[in-house]
């Protein structure tokens, strides 16, 4: 039996337990990311389900870019559970830059609940909000 | 190694979606754990994608799931009787030859996963949706399947 791709398995949702995000309430997990780069950029890509575009941040300060997702989900209360096989909570995780990136045109865009954030090469740096765009 | 439990009831499993080595890990979940399975369990079975979150009320089941980054047409429902089907392909779209990754951490392939609803339900009023990344299905519970309060006569 032949497959081209391989089946995919659920991995547990890795929870961040650390000093940086105590303002946060609730639980929080570390969302899966890829990270390359060329000549031209760092580019972050992060699964991010059920996190929509309005509630996503993306903060660089200095040289550490931090990124937060919160899930719009709820689930009502009339609802009794049958089986839970994932806790829903917000998504966090920093990265430190070790390039200098153009702060001023940092890219963010959140596709079916993928974040991809691309960061162009060289440029001073600046505390700066990035605005995201959803499609 | 984890080893986690992987009992299958209420919500079964397809047996041949699995592998000779889940299906050890399976068997040898049962042999560890010795007892049988409770009705709301926590663990997710070994080796399957995606993980499920269900729920009911008085009128229709939920199935809710995280899986990020799909397109429509690579992601399918489907139900007959209580058992409901969902299976797809995640692809990540290759980048330029140039780029190095430093992580690779997300997955790509396909998935299928089987599972049985504690009762039957009206399959052709079913809807899902797909939002955010997240997977919604609402299954009407059949007449017959749902509570009926009997009155009582003294």
């Amino acid at each position: 039996m032949t497959t081209q791709t391989q089946d995919m398995q659920a991995r547990e949702k890795q929870e961040v337990n650390g000093t940086s995000e105590s303002t946060m309430s609730g639980r929080t997990f570390s969302p899966q990311v890829d990270i390359f780069e060329d000549d031209h950029a760092l580019t972050i890509v992060a699964d991010m389900p059920g996190v929509p575009s309005d509630n996503v941040s993306i903060d660089l300060k200095e040289d550490v870019l931090a990124l937060v997702g919160t899930p719009s989900l709820s689930i009502p209360e009339k609802e009794e559970v049958v089986l839970k096989e994932f806790e829903s909570g917000k998504y966090f995780r920093q990265f430190r830059l070790s390039e200098v990136v153009d702060q001023a045109n940092i890219k963010a865009h959140l596709d079916n609940g993928v974040l991809r954030v691309t960061l162009p090469k060289i440029g001073p740096a600046k505390p700066r909000k990035v605005p995201i765009t959803e499609g | 190694m984890l080893i986690r439990r992987v009992d299958s009831w209420p919500l079964e499993h397809e047996l041949s979606g699995f592998t000779e080595f889940d299906r050890f890990r399976r068997d040898l979940g049962l042999l560890l754990n010795g007892r049988q399975s409770q009705f709301r369990r926590e663990e997710p079975p070994a080796g399957v994608f995606p993980l499920l979150h269900v729920t009911h009320d008085h009128d229709n089941f939920y199935v809710r799931s995280e899986v990020p980054g799909m397109t429509l047409d690579k992601l399918d429902v489907s139900v007959t009787g209580r058992t409901v089907s969902i299976s797809g392909e995640r692809t990540i779209p290759s980048e330029n030859e140039h780029v190095r990754y430093h992580r690779q951490e997300r997955e790509a392939g396909k998935f299928r996963r089987q599972f049985n609803l504690p009762s039957d339900v009206d399959s052709d009023h079913v809807q899902a949706k797909y939002r955010h990344g997240m997977l919604m299905v609402v299954l009407p519970k059949s007449e017959s399947a749902k509570p009926r309060k009997i009155m009582i006569n003294s």
